[in-house]
């Protein structure tokens, strides 16, 4: 199974609490692209802060469509439906074609954006595939 | 044509065409039948999810389930598609970063233990059989509807098709005759969903002919109509439901995030060339699923209207002929209560449990039933939920070739999410099992014979739950999405998303999720079925939603046990690391 080290990191970076949710790094804002430079050893530590700044977009990314998510299907589905069914669109109440019909269409729209702004994400810190 | 005659040509083309596939497209290694040689287009294995998620419960049973239940089932509907959100955004695109062949691979890698991994591969066949009985069982119900065969023998002929394409083929077989199965599958879903459409509102496209006014001159729209009807006849309207909201909010979140681990749906984005794709490809899945599922709301409304229309207050007599030939085959029944020989359709159960027939006929003509009539209410008919689809075609009065093209897709929908079942367990037998825990000096012929022979017991044993099914189908399924999200979920997620849960925290969740989540369902399905009423339900949630308290407990208990235990070893977190970038996935791919 060789798929460990495709990224060359080195194991003498990797800190103890780089953990996804609590992200700290304050090291990689400026997020440059890994360039040239012949030395390996600031070429590892640019990549590593790309790394974290790349991931660190995504945690952000990711929690703004999940809200979106949750707030179409168990929102506006099934929380605010009774509300939302006072209005009508076309011969639907508004809630009821939020959970039938609505929400569907969204979750369509938000896999595409992601892939779509993951793409460029992904490129701006040079780690596409 | 007659009926019967279209019905043995359709079916029997799709059948022709799949073993075609199959033989065309075989298995020459191991990496050809656990991800179909990993170089699959995105767009095409999106179709391929599409076909192997939409089960016989999708195509025959979701449309009669909305039809009946109104708001109600949109769990169903939002379950079974937000799930592919969360597999796009949380999970797919690591996982094929990740780059192996099953999900116990994952979970036994990053966990770093066999214990890990063998604890995988326990939850996987486990969630693997409960739904592939459900698969059989559709089989077996399609071929007695239409090909007037047993049960039994329409069992063991699907079986014998699956063989031929998962064994020979693995996943690369699978692959190809998805996407022809999801081409007949949506076919015959939508023709008749135009059809009705354009004869009830005179707008073609289901979607927007269930918003749009009734063509019969009331000026009313399909569901006000229909609220109206039903309310009329004591039912709840068809646009409220009377699920409390909690249980709504458990049912749909379970059925989402079990979507999202079910083994079966994320093998298949290890098909695809890279990471990326992996996202790409959930997102043309969830399109071609969605074309479906949008469609269904209409089709259940629309066959709930026609039915009411053509049997409330109408003389036996008159009945129409879908009536009686699905009376015939058991499905419905008419039970006279005010002897007047004209049908009510009424809220309540005009009697208890199926029907029991006496073979005799009545006074008009119809079925004697034993069962004794429930009295508090006037409902006269009985119908089994399942028959709306196929019946549809026939309420509205289609053409033959119609109702021949559903039963194709049917059989379609049952034998696609079949063999993915039965690929998913197989390759966690050879590959998990054999290869990389008991016997891993296993060489790679010998681990494709291994895959092949784990199939076709697979297949035996599905057969036999499809022959004698453990339960209702519908609530064998039920077990399965709880059961994912409960154990697999929590642990693939957290293996992605949290360097520190290590090795104890991991096994101890998908163990206290599991055994919470299966020790709750058992108990009110099987052991004490007469207790589950919304009274006796933990926080007024049913079973169908209770995976989602199994997953809390999942991620409650393995941060709880990671917290303290062990730090995550470096090279593990050098993975995680690796896992999150997309760059690179061609190398993990060549092992």
């Amino acid at each position: 199974m060789g798929n460990r080290d495709s990224d060359g990191n080195s194991p003498g970076n990797t800190g103890p609490d780089e953990g996804a949710h609590t992200q700290s790094g304050k090291g990689g804002l400026k997020a440059p692209k890994a360039t040239q430079t012949d030395q390996s050893a600031p070429q590892k530590a640019e990549k590593l802060a790309a790394q974290r700044a790349y991931w660190r977009e995504n945690i952000r990314l990711l929690i703004g469509l999940m809200v979106i998510w949750f707030a179409c299907s168990f929102g506006a589905g099934i929380v605010l439906r009774d509300f939302l069914d006072q209005f009508y669109l076309g011969g639907y109440p508004l809630g009821f074609w939020f959970a039938q019909q609505g929400s569907i269409y969204i979750f369509i729209a938000l896999i595409f954006f992601y892939v779509v702004r993951m793409k460029q994400i992904e490129r701006k810190y040079d780690l596409d595939d | 044509m007659e009926t019967q005659t279209l019905i043995y040509l359709f079916v029997g083309a799709s059948f022709a065409l799949y073993i075609g596939i199959a033989v065309w497209s075989r298995a020459g290694s191991t990496k050809d039948f656990y991800v179909a040689g990993g170089g699959v287009n995105p767009v095409v294995n999106g179709m391929a999810t599409a076909a192997d998620w939409m089960s016989a419960a999708s195509f025959l049973s979701m449309a009669g389930l909305i039809a009946f239940m109104g708001y109600d089932a949109s769990v169903y509907l939002m379950g079974w598609t937000g799930g592919y959100v969360m597999l796009a955004l949380l999970l797919a695109p690591y996982l094929r970063k990740f780059g192996q062949f099953t999900v116990p691979d994952f979970i036994g890698t990053r966990y770093y233990s066999s214990t890990a991994r063998v604890v995988a591969v326990i939850c996987l066949i486990f969630i693997s059989f409960t739904y592939i009985a459900g698969q059989m069982r559709g089989v077996g119900i399609v071929f007695s509807q239409f090909l007037q065969v047993e049960i039994t023998m329409g069992v063991i002929i699907g079986m014998g098709i699956v063989f031929v394409y998962a064994v020979l083929g693995g996943m690369k077989g699978i692959t190809y005759t998805q996407v022809a199965q999801y081409c007949v599958l949506i076919f015959a879903y939508l023709v008749p969903a135009f059809f009705i459409s354009f004869m009830l509102t005179d707008n073609p496209i289901p979607q927007l002919g269930l918003g749009s006014a009734l063509n019969d001159g009331s000026g009313m729209s399909v569901l006000q109509k229909l609220d109206r009807s039903l309310v009329e006849l004591g039912f709840n309207q068809y646009t409220a439901g009377s699920k409390s909201m909690i249980d709504m909010f458990c049912i749909t979140m379970a059925l989402m995030v079990g979507t999202a681990g079910l083994p079966h749906v994320i093998v298949r984005f290890f098909t695809v060339p890279k990471a990326s794709d992996a996202r790409l490809s959930a997102g043309w899945a969830l399109i071609f699923i969605a074309l479906l599922y949008t469609t269904a709301p209409a089709v259940g409304a629309f066959g709930i209207y026609n039915f009411v229309n053509q049997t409330n207050e109408v003389e036996y007599a008159e009945a129409p002929s879908f009536f009686t030939s699905w009376e015939d085959a058991g499905l419905i029944a008419f039970q006279d209560k005010n002897d007047d020989g004209v049908m009510q359709y009424r809220a309540g159960n005009a009697f208890a449990g199926a029907p029991d027939f006496t073979g005799e006929r009545g006074d008009w003509g119809e079925r004697v039933i034993a069962n004794a009539p429930v009295d508090d209410n006037a409902n006269e008919i009985y119908v089994d939920r399942d028959i709306m689809v196929l019946a549809n075609p026939e309420i509205a009065g289609l053409p033959a070739w119609v109702i021949a093209l559903m039963a194709a897709g049917g059989l379609a929908a049952a034998l696609s999410t079949a063999a993915g079942l039965l690929l998913v367990i197989s390759s966690s037998v050879s590959h998990d099992l054999l290869k990389n825990t008991f016997r891993p000096t296993i060489s790679a012929k010998g681990e494709l014979l291994a895959a092949r022979l784990a199939a076709s017991a697979a297949i035996l044993v599905a057969g036999y739950l499809g022959i004698y099914p453990p339960g209702w189908v519908a609530q064998v399924v039920a077990f399965a999405f709880g059961l994912a999200a409960s154990s697999l979920f929590p642990a693939i997620f957290m293996g992605i998303f949290f360097k520190a849960m290590n090795k104890q925290g991991a096994i101890a969740g998908m163990i206290s999720g599991l055994v919470f989540t299966f020790g709750y369902i058992a108990y009110f399905k099987l052991v004490n079925p007469a207790a589950n009423v919304a009274d006796n339900w933990l926080f007024g949630i049913s079973p169908e939603g209770i995976g989602v308290i199994g997953m809390l407990i999942n991620f409650g208990v393995a941060i709880a046990v990671a917290s303290v235990t062990a730090r995550t070893p470096d090279d593990i977190r050098e993975l995680v690391d690796s896992i999150r970038v997309p760059r690179g996935a061609g190398d993990a791919q060549s092992h």
